[in-house]
C-alpha cells in the first residue's frame, strides 16, 4: 500500500526504517520537514533528536554518534552544508560511517530558496579539505527519497565512509505515493565492530583519528583510503539508462532534472525522435564507463543540470572526444521543462 | 617498602611529548587518577582537542577519540546521547574552547549535557607557538601580540566559568590551578567531582585549569609557576562559580 | 629500595620536583639523559618524607614514591 508523502518526510521515515538511531539538525528552508519530522518520530521511537547550535555543531554531534557505531545522521540545505564540510573531512579521515542529506537551494551564497543542482561540484569533488571522496546518491522521486535514505546506512557502514543524499528543494517538497516496505532493522555485524568505541571492557583502548604524524602515516592512510575508493568506484556505481540503444541524442541529467529528461524524451519518441537518457544515480562513484560505452560516433549528448553546468564535465571527460556534448541548465532556482530541452534538441 | 604514589592504570607508559614544566602532564594524570578511583576506565570515552592535547589518545589508557578543532562538546553530545550510560570528557585548551568553539560550548552547557569538560588555560595557543589566545592577559606579549595584548585592538581576556555560570544547564563550574603541591590537590578533588558528578547525573560539570606553559611564555618552569602564582591567577580568580 | 625513584629518560629536569621538596632532597644531575635533559637526582635519601610532592607537580609521572 502506498502512502502519499512529501520527499523530505520520506526521507525521515526511511533513515527511520534503516534503523537510524540519532538525528541533529538545524533549520534552513527547503529542509525544515526534516528536523520537524524527526522531532516528534525520534523521540516517538525512544530514539535521539538535538536541534543543534549550529550545521558545524550537528554534524559533529553525528562524528560523535558515529564513533559509537550508531546509525546517526543530519540534513541541511545548501548554505548548511557549507558549514559542514569540516565535519566531512573528518568523518573521511577518521572513517566514520555517516548520512547526510543535502536539499538543494539556489546559491551561492544564501541564493534563495528555491530547488537547485548548484552543490554538484561540492558534493562530488571534496567540499572539504584533504584528498577524499564521498559517495553521492541523487534520488529523483519521493520513493528514491525514501529507498535511498534507507540504504545510505547500509552503504556507509560496509565502507566506512560518509554518505551523501544529494537531493534538492523539488524533490524535497514534492508529495508522491510511497512504498514504505518494511525493512528490518540493520546493525553493524560484530565482525564491522572493531573500531568502534564504547568503553574498552576486555579489549585494549582504541582511538578515533585523522591526524598522522608519524612519517608517511599519512600518505600511507590516503593509499588506504584509494583503495577503498576503488573498491566503491568498482561496485557500487549506480545509473539508470532509458532507450539508449537506438538514441541519435542522449540526455544526462541527474536527480529531478533526470525525471524531467525522461519525460521530454518520451514526448520526444511520440514525435519520432530518438531520444535516450542516462540518469546517473551515484554521483560519485560515476558512471564514467557506462557513458563512454554510450559514446559511439554520430551520437550527441545533452547534459541538463539546474546550474551552470557542473556535472557536464564529468560526462565530457567520459565521452571523451568521441562525440560532441552540449549542455542546457538555468542555475540560481530555475526549473527546465520540456519545452526548453526539446527547444535545444532541435538545436542540436 | 610500600608503593604510595605512581602512574595511574589509566595512563599509558607512553612518554609525554609535552615541553618540559608543561601543565598538561599534571593535569592528565589527575584525570586518570579520578577515572581510575571511580572504577570507570573501562567505560570512559574521551575527546581530544585541537591543540597540545591532541595526541591526548596516545597518553590516556581508554578510548579516545579525535574532533575538530572547536567541536569536542558537540562530539561528546553525540557519544553521551547515544550511550548515556559511558562517562564521556573533553580535554580542551583555550583556544579550543573559548575562540573557535565558543558556541559548541555554550550550547552544551545551556543543554545541560551531562558531560564533564576539562578546561586547561595556558593563555595562549601552545600548540601552534604561542600566539594570542581569547584567555591572554591584557599586556602579555604571544607571537601574535607582540607588543602586549591591547584590550582595544584585541579585545579582553575571556572567562569563561563566569560566563557560563548564568546558564541554567549548568551544574558544577570550579577554577583551579596546578602550580604547587597544595593546588594540585585541590584541582585533583574538583576533576574527581566532576566526574563523580556525570556518574551522578547532574549535568555538565566543568573544570577550567590554569596551567603553566613555560615555552611558549619564554619562561623557566621555575619562572612559569611564579607567573601564575604572581600574575595569571589574580586576572583568573581561583573557586567555585557554581555547584547545584 | 629508595622511596624516590626517578625515570632518568622519562625527566626533562624541569626541576618542579626541586622546588616542590620540603626538605630539598632532589638536584638536577650534572650528566644528561638520552633525551638531553639533565634528569632530577635523589640525593638526601634520610631526609625525605616520602610526601609526595615530587611526584604531584612531575608533568612527566617519571616520578614513583616508597614508603
Amino acid at each position: 500500500m502506498k502512502t502519499l508523502l512529501k520527499g523530505n518526510i520520506a526521507l525521515c521515515e526511511g533513515a527511520i526504517a534503516a534503523g537510524c538511531k540519532a538525528y541533529f539538525g538545524y533549520p534552513i528552508t527547503p529542509q525544515n520537514e526534516v528536523p520537524a519530522h524527526m522531532s516528534r518520530r525520534m523521540v516517538e521511537l525512544g530514539r535521539v533528536f538535538i536541534q543543534a547550535e549550529s550545521e558545524l555543531a550537528a554534524i559533529n554531534m553525528v562524528l560523535g554518534a558515529s564513533v559509537t557505531g550508531t546509525r546517526a545522521m543530519t540534513s541541511s540545505s545548501s548554505p548548511g552544508i557549507s558549514l559542514k564540510q569540516e565535519g566531512i573531512s573528518y568523518l573521511c579521515g577518521c572513517e566514520l560511517p555517516a548520512v547526510i542529506a543535502n536539499i538543494q537551494r539556489g546559491g551561492p551564497g544564501l541564493g534563495n530558496i528555491s530547488g537547485s543542482q548548484g552543490d554538484y561540484f561540492q558534493a562530488t569533488k571534496g567540499g572539504g579539505h584533504g584528498d577524499y571522496r564521498m559517495i553521492v546518491l541523487a534520488p529523483d522521486s519521493v520513493q528514491e527519497m525514501y529507498d535511498f535514505a534507507f540504504q545510505a546506512f547500509g552503504l556507509a557502514e560496509k565502507y566506512r565512509t560518509p554518505v551523501m543524499i544529494l537531493s534538492d528543494g523539488v524533490v524535497g517538497q514534492m508529495m508522491e505515493p510511497t512504498e514504505l516496505t518494511t525493512h528490518c532493522e540493520q546493525t553493524l555485524p560484530a565482525e564491522s565492530r572493531n573500531w568502534i568505541l564504547d568503553g574498552c571492557a576486555n579489549r585494549k583502548p582504541r582511538a578515533v583519528k585523522s591526524l598522522m604524524m608519524a612519517d608517511g602515516a599519512l600518505e600511507q592512510h590516503n593509499w588506504d583510503l584509494k583503495k577503498k575508493y576503488d573498491r566503491i568506484e568498482a561496485n557500487e556505481v549506480r545509473c539508470e539508462t532509458v532507450n539508449i540503444d537506438d538514441a541519435d541524442i542522449i540526455l544526462v541529467a541527474f536527480g529531478i532534472t533526470a525525471r524531467i529528461a525522461k519525460s521530454t524524451a518520451r514526448t520526444a519518441r511520440s514525435r519520432g525522435l530518438k531520444i535516450g537518457v542516462i540518469r546517473p544515480v551515484t554521483l560519485w562513484p560515476f558512471p564514467t564507463a557506462i557513458i563512454a560505452a554510450a559514446a559511439k560516433p554520430g551520437r550527441k549528448f545533452l547534459v541538463a543540470e539546474l546550474n551552470m553546468g557542473q556535472m557536464v564535465e564529468d560526462v565530457k571527460l567520459a565521452v571523451n572526444g568521441q562525440c560532441p556534448v552540449s549542455f542546457i541548465g538555468r542555475p540560481g532556482g530555475g526549473i527546465l521543462d520540456d519545452d526548453a530541452l526539446l527547444k535545444k534538441i532541435a538545436e542540436l | 617498602m610500600k608503593k604510595i604514589f605512581s602512574r595511574p592504570e589509566s595512563l599509558t607508559p607512553a612518554p609525554h611529548l609535552y615541553c618540559a614544566g608543561c601543565g598538561h602532564g599534571i593535569i592528565h594524570r589527575l584525570v586518570a587518577e579520578s577515572i581510575d578511583e571511580l572504577g570507570v576506565r573501562e567505560k570512559t570515552i574521551a575527546v581530544a582537542p585541537v591543540g597540545c592535547a591532541v595526541f591526548a589518545y596516545d597518553y590516556f589508557n581508554f578510548d579516545v577519540t579525535e574532533a575538530p578543532h572547536g567541536r569536542p562538546p558537540a562530539v561528546a553530545t553525540g557519544i553521551k546521547r547515544v550511550l548515556p550510560d559511558r562517562i564521556v570528557f573533553t580535554y580542551q585548551g583555550d583556544g579550543d574552547i573559548a575562540a573557535i568553539g565558543t558556541a559548541e560550548t555554550i550550547h552544551a552547557a545551556n543543554r545541560g549535557e551531562n558531560i564533564t569538560v576539562i578546561f586547561v588555560n595556558n593563555a595562549n595557543y601552545g600548540m601552534t607557538g604561542g600566539q594570542m589566545a581569547p584567555t591572554t592577559l591584557i599586556g602579555q606579549k604571544t607571537a601574535t601580540t607582540p607588543f602586549g595584548r591591547d584590550a582595544k585592538r584585541d579585545g579582553y581576556p575571556l572567562h569563561l566559568c563566569e560566563l557560563l555560570a548564568t546558564l541554567k544547564g549548568v551544574a558544577y563550574l570550579e577554577r583551579v590551578t596546578v602550580y604547587n603541591p597544595k593546588h594540585i590537590f585541590n584541582a585533583k578533588r574538583a576533576i574527581k567531582k566532576a566526574f563523580q558528578n556525570q556518574i551522578d547525573g547532574k549535568g555538565f560539570s566543568l573544570v577550567e585549569v590554569i596551567s603553566q606553559c613555560p615555552v611558549d611564555w619564554g619562561m623557566t618552569p621555575l619562572d612559569s609557576v611564579a607567573w601564575v602564582k604572581d600574575v595569571f591567577i589574580k586576572e583568573f580568580p581561583l573557586g567555585v562559580f557554581k555547584d547545584i | 629500595m629508595e622511596k624516590v625513584i626517578i625515570d632518568a629518560d622519562k625527566c626533562k629536569g624541569c626541576a618542579l620536583c626541586i622546588e616542590a621538596c620540603p626538605k630539598k632532597c632532589l638536584i638536577l644531575s650534572d650528566t644528561f639523559n638520552k633525551a638531553g635533559y639533565r634528569p632530577a637526582v635523589f640525593t638526601q635519601k634520610d631526609a625525605c618524607i616520602s610526601c609526595g610532592f615530587c611526584f604531584q607537580v612531575c608533568p612527566d609521572i617519571a616520578i614513583e614514591i616508597y614508603t
